[in-house]
């Protein structure tokens, strides 16, 4: 866990490790959230500093993206797919039972396509990807993460 | 003496992995057999599958590992129903011309040796031994069209980078494969990443561009990873093309392919008014080849030797080469089925896929991802080809279909494709921006029979504004000319083509609009 008076320094580190990329601000952005858990108001003064761009410019690229927030949340997420294939095969009959089995401790969030259409609903807990699931999976997984 | 265990064969697809391929191999290893990690073959109803000596069992579970490798003399451990006797002969696999797919669940994915011995460079060392202009000409000729959804003729794109000015060019491959039902991008850069890689060193050649960039949507990880692992492998073969993964944050829109530039740039992922277009003025201003995954894993085979004449001899009028058909949603037999052009709708659904996997009847099938049409049963002997569907008033897009049985709500789908877009607008310009949040309320309100006088409407001052609500069929006309509005008024695909899926919906299932 990096001390909060490191931040500013780590910062800097993680652009200057950036700085050969072209167009850099994706990256470092992913890097950060990665580091801190989000963007927050000091990534962006930080990061804006680092590559001589304004905050509202940095903060603009943050609000744009659904991956990054301003707020660090410990929480695990299940993410679930909730797009057409998936309603095709029934994902919307088993929300309340994901969101009941989630509560306050784990963050079920809507993903749109995982690219297992095929054979849906499916989620994604971490970079483990599940798939087929009928009720008692997904709450099975959800008490999981 | 112990016997001999047979090598067994596993996909380490994303999809695969999902339905329990490792804990599978894992059995497999754990008893002495040899796994190997090997590419789908793309017949997502049985994944895992296992493959021995070319025969196929699927979808197996870590307790079927045993029976199929000590087949028992008595019946009942349902693993025999399971074998499908040989893969390549598989009905499903039989019926496809594979050529872009044609590795699909015959090689390892990063294995170099795997991938010579199948074919792989034989694109790239000819296309390096042409003079680029020859290069364009010839993917111009095979009449290979852009994949990802808009089909402009890739050689066409190609030759404008090729004459533009410019002393530094970029290649971008577009691998934000956003489309719900559509997983083609991802299965190709997962299971044949070196395919990718190739067409775009050729495309690199024919252009002159030395630097080239895969925007990879981050809901696909092994895809990246796969990739990465890839780029790594074949960096002397690649010489002196650079490649570099970049990751999008979450953004539908960065799909569009001037988006997706701002993306790169490292800006937000709003559309660019188009001229001056990206084959001009693209990735920072430079001339920028941007195609789509199967676009670019298409050209190796063009490149090598007749290949651009085999491919141009396949297909349907204008629509040249083949396509990969993604089969999704509710059917029994999903995966990806890569034919030439002209193949009906009715064959896909019902002969190839099955039918529904609930067994219920076919009610739509959505054709080309979230911002396609939903198609009427009475309208699935539409040949599968860019213009016949255009005239249907649909779009074939990235290939996805997915089929809904007679469950499904139409007039929910419908508003859930103006949901879609108002969550996923880029915000730059207004039909979409404020049209997509308008067609909610207003299919809400279709939905609820029409609307009330509200109460600013009845405040003394507006007594110029009429006073008497809406009745429901003036609430649809006021649908159609919204979706009139977005389709010829947005800036891009996004706010342009959510009409379709939305008054395809109206016009087919009105039932499904009933208060």
């Amino acid at each position: 866990m990096t001390a909060p008076k490191e931040k500013g320094a780590r910062l800097a580190e993680i652009c200057a490790e950036h700085g050969a990329f072209e167009g850099p601000l994706l990256p470092i952005l992913h890097a950060v959230q990665a580091e801190f858990g989000c963007v927050d108001a000091e990534a962006e003064r930080g990061i804006a500093k680092a590559l001589n761009l304004s905050r509202a410019e940095v903060h603009g690229v943050v609000s744009f993206y659904h991956d990054f927030r301003a707020e660090p949340d410990p929480r695990p997420v299940v993410q679930l797919c909730r797009a057409e294939a998936c309603q095709a095969r029934g994902v919307e009959a088993l929300v309340g039972a994901a969101e009941a089995a989630a509560g306050e401790r784990v963050r079920l969030a809507t993903v749109y396509c995982l690219g297992l259409c095929s054979v849906g609903p499916s989620a994604r807990l971490g970079d483990t990807l599940h798939a087929r699931l009928d009720e008692a999976a997904l709450i099975a997984l959800v008490r999981s993460a | 003496m112990t016997p001999k265990l047979p090598g067994v064969r596993i996909s380490d697809d994303a999809l695969a992995l999902a339905c329990g391929a490792d804990s599978v191999a894992g059995e497999f290893a754990r008893l002495g057999c040899t796994v190997e990690r090997v590419s789908s073959w793309g017949m997502h109803w049985l994944e895992p599958l296992v493959e021995i000596d070319g025969i196929g069992w699927g979808p197996v579970t870590v307790g079927d590992v045993a029976s199929i490798l000590k087949p028992s003399p008595l019946h009942g451990t349902g693993v025999e129903e399971k074998c499908i006797g040989s893969i390549a002969a598989h009905p499903f696999i039989e019926g496809q011309q594979r050529l872009t797919f044609a590795r699909a669940g015959k090689t390892r994915p990063l294995s170099l040796g795997d991938y010579a011995a199948t074919g792989g460079w034989v694109g790239l060392d000819r296309a390096l031994a042409l003079p680029p202009e020859q290069v364009c000409a010839e993917v111009t000729a095979s009449g290979l069209r852009g994949r990802g959804g808009a089909g402009f003729p890739a050689g066409i794109k190609w030759q404008t980078v090729h004459t533009a000015p410019g002393s530094k060019k970029y290649i971008v491959c577009n691998a934000d494969e956003g489309d719900s039902g559509t997983f083609a991008d991802r299965m190709l850069m997962e299971g044949d990443p070196f395919a990718l890689l190739e067409g775009m060193a050729i495309a690199a050649h024919a252009v002159g561009a030395r630097q080239g960039y895969i925007y990879i949507r981050s809901e696909y990880p092994h895809a990246v990873a796969k990739l990465r692992a890839a780029i790594d492998l074949a960096a002397a073969k690649l010489a002196p093309f650079v490649c570099e993964v970049r990751i999008g944050a979450g953004a539908y829109v960065c799909g569009e392919e001037t988006s997706l530039l701002n993306g790169l740039e490292g800006k937000r992922g709003e559309v660019r008014a188009k001229p001056p277009l990206p084959a001009i003025e693209g990735l920072f201003g430079c001339p920028t080849v941007v195609n789509n995954v199967l676009t670019l894993a298409a050209v190796p085979h063009i490149l090598a030797d007749g290949g651009s004449a085999e491919y141009g001899a396949l297909g349907f009028a204008r629509s040249k080469g083949t396509m990969p058909i993604q089969i999704a949603g509710n059917v029994k037999h999903g995966g990806l089925y890569e034919t030439a052009f002209g193949v009906t709708l009715r064959e896909l659904v019902y002969a190839i896929g099955g039918g529904t996997a609930s067994g219920r009847p076919v009610k739509a099938v959505q054709v080309g991802g979230p911002l396609g049409a939903y198609l009427h049963p009475d309208q699935f002997d539409i040949a599968f080809d860019y213009e016949a569907y255009t005239a249907a008033d649909a779009l074939i897009g990235h290939g996805g279909i997915v089929v809904f049985d007679d469950t499904a709500d139409m007039g929910r789908m419908a508003r859930f494709a103006m949901e879609f877009c108002a969550a996923e607008s880029c915000g730059k310009c207004t039909p979409c921006r404020i049209g997509a949040v308008r067609g909610v309320e207003l299919i809400d309100r279709i939905r609820g029979g029409g609307r009330p006088v509200d109460a600013v409407e009845a405040l003394p001052q507006m007594h110029n504004a009429a006073q008497h609500g809406r009745g429901k069929a003036e609430e649809i006309a006021l649908l159609e000319d919204l979706c009139e509005t977005m389709k010829f008024g947005s800036l891009c695909a996004l706010g342009g083509f959510t009409p379709y899926p939305v008054l395809s919906a109206l016009r087919q299932w009105p039932e499904d609009f009933a208060a």
